[in-house]
């Protein structure tokens, strides 16, 4: 790892922020959690120069690992030009000189809150979530002893209890976000606030999965080409979200849709959460029914 | 037909379910229980009884694997047959055992129920703690637990705190049941609620328990309720027993004189 600022990034902090020190100290609950997929390392989270519930655990994550030589790329609900987004990705380019950019494909490590990319993810890539309330358990077991436990000896009887509740609520399985999964066949996780849709991408993946939860002091992980199935019932199987049609700028059938207002009026149209596929597709020439009808009217796809 | 009383003796031939030597504990320099042993036989339900701060609540937690005991050996014959040490066994092995062959009826049923989860799915955890994965199983034996203890099944979705104490008591009682465990630990199951209440769940109680062939251990101070659920009591006085037999023989012809004495005092309440 350098020590060296490069030209471009403030010589007043040291290369990605952190000293040296801290940077090892998470690199070395990095590499336990990888050790035990899925099981949540404590570590000695800091204070970092952006409000928490920023994703202070992901950006110590990426201070972390992140050298002068890769690629950055940070997401917030599957869009790269969010303010959160934007102030993580300047942040990086100041204090480690670093390329960002806001291609999938051309990003060595991408920072996430809420998505999963589209285009697959591949060997040579890291995903560094951002993690509010990296217990599953937590809303049904208060206690820390309790669920600590309950990891421990793998009982996760409780796990499926939330599950049970749903169905007998509302007739389904309900949970549309941070929906429990069972890592590498033994620990339960929270994949953060990522919708259900993404959780089939998480399952041997060949991209390592990094887990930072500032707050509560925990990084967990999937190391690449691991196991991960999202609980459910015999007979209530896990499904993902569908919507009865495709992007109204992509024509994409098979990504995650943002409902988002469209003008003054009101109107409304159903567009690509992940911007950058999004675009990818148009620039490809696949066009939506929505520029179909106001063919050169320019449309972005930006949400939220 | 006197069940308990041609019962007992025949249950003495099985070999014991629980065999307890010496069970002692110390907080700190406080007695709490002190030398307890006896023995448990399959089906059969023992009552502890004494007056307040006799140790019964101690001696129990001791027992039920939630309090560790200062001294002494608990040994209990699984379903396989073999005396497992219970004190020595490792932690994920006793918590296994305590939430499938054992149960645990608090007095309060806040302790025992899952208060911010609806009534079937209070029911329904120890089935999807030990691996069942079919809703529709899941809720319709739930929903047969909660008619045996006489709770309407239009109430399965909805949360304890809805209900009264006895039902909420009720509930507790299914929760346990549900798993079908071989030792029922209780500490005053009907203590805090209305006399006619507790009739009812006594009654309740001694039909599950007798149906289902369950094993249990049951401290209470009322005497009454002893007589009513219990084939054989240990007296309890500053965390020794002082007197131990059959139910009816304690209740009817106490031999150490501080029974004598918690009998006459009922007799007068
Ligand atoms: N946590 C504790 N710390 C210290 N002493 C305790 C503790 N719990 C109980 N004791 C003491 O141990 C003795 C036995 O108490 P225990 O609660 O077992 O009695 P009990 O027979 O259940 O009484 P009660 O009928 O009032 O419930 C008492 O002297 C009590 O003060
Ligand atoms: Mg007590
Ligand atoms: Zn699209």
């Amino acid at each position: 790892m350098t020590l060296a600022s490069s030209s471009t990034s403030d010589i007043t902090y040291n290369f990605a922020y952190l000293d040296e020190q801290t940077k090892r100290m998470i690199r070395r609950a990095l590499l336990k959690a990888i050790a035990v997929p899925g099981y949540q390392v404590p570590f000695g989270s800091r204070e970092m120069p952006l409000a928490r519930g920023w994703g202070t655990g992901g950006i110590q994550i990426t201070a972390a690992i992140i050298g002068a030589d890769d690629v950055l790329k940070v997401i917030d609900q599957g869009a790269d030009d969010t303010t959160n987004a934007v102030s993580i990705r300047r942040f990086f380019a100041r204090v480690a000189g670093v390329a960002t950019t806001e291609a999938t494909e051309e990003a060595t490590i991408i920072q996430t809150r809420h998505r999963i990319p589209e285009a697959p993810l591949s060997a040579d890539q890291v995903l560094v979530y951002q993690v509010p309330q990296p217990e599953p358990l937590r809303k049904l077991e208060p206690r820390e002893t309790e669920t600590r436990k309950m990891h421990g000896y793998g009982e996760y009887g409780l796990m499926q209890v939330r599950l049970y509740e749903d169905i007998a609520r509302f007739g389904h399985i309900a949970t549309t976000y941070d929906y429990p999964a069972l890592v590498n066949g033994r620990y339960v996780m929270a994949p953060t606030p990522i919708p259900k849709f993404d959780n089939p991408k998480m399952d041997h993946m060949p991209a390592l999965q990094l887990f930072g939860a500032g707050r509560e002091k925990r990084i967990y992980a999937v190391p690449p080409y691991t196991t991960v199935r999202s609980l459910d019932f015999d007979d209530h199987p896990f499904q993902v979200q569908r919507w009865s049609r495709p992007c109204e700028l992509c024509g994409a059938g098979d990504s995650y849709l943002d409902e988002v207002v469209i003008d003054d009026q009101g109107s409304r149209m159903f567009v690509c959460s992940d911007t950058d596929y999004c675009e990818g597709r148009r620039a490809e020439g696949h066009v939506g029914t929505q520029l179909e009808q106001s063919a050169g009217q320019r449309l972005t796809g930006g949400s939220s | 037909m006197n069940v308990i009383g041609d019962m007992v003796p025949a249950l003495a031939l099985s070999a014991p379910l629980l065999r307890v030597d010496g069970l002692t504990k110390f907080y700190g320099v406080q007695r709490g229980c002190e030398g307890i042993s006896f023995e448990l036989y399959p089906g059969e339900i023992l009552g502890i009884v004494g007056e307040s701060g006799s140790g019964k609540s101690t001696l129990l937690q001791c027992l039920a694997g939630l309090l560790a005991p200062t001294n002494g050996d608990i040994h209990f014959r699984n379903t396989q047959g073999a005396e497992v040490d219970v004190l020595a066994l490792p932690e994920p092995e006793r918590r296994r055992l305590m939430r499938s062959e054992w149960g645990i009826v608090h007095q309060n049923p806040r302790d025992g129920l899952r208060m911010g989860i609806s009534a079937g799915g209070n029911v329904g955890e120890r089935m999807m703690a030990v691996g069942k994965r079919h809703y529709g199983q899941i809720r319709a034996t739930a929903l047969d637990w909660l008619s045996r203890v006489e709770i309407e099944g239009g109430r399965i979705d909805h949360k304890p705190s809805q209900f009264s104490g006895g039902m909420q008591q009720r509930l507790q009682i299914a929760r346990i049941l549900v798993s079908e465990p071989r030792l029922v630990f209780m500490d005053e199951p009907t203590g805090g609620l209305d006399v006619s209440v507790q009739a009812k769940l006594l009654d309740l109680l001694r039909v599950l328990v007798r149906d289902l062939g369950i094993s249990a251990i049951v401290v209470t101070h009322d005497l009454a309720v002893a007589r009513l659920l219990t084939d054989r009591l240990m007296v309890m006085k500053d965390g020794h027993v002082v007197e131990t037999g059959l139910t009816d023989q304690v209740l009817d012809d106490p031999h150490h004189p501080y029974t004598q004495l918690l009998t006459s005092a009922v007799l007068q309440a």
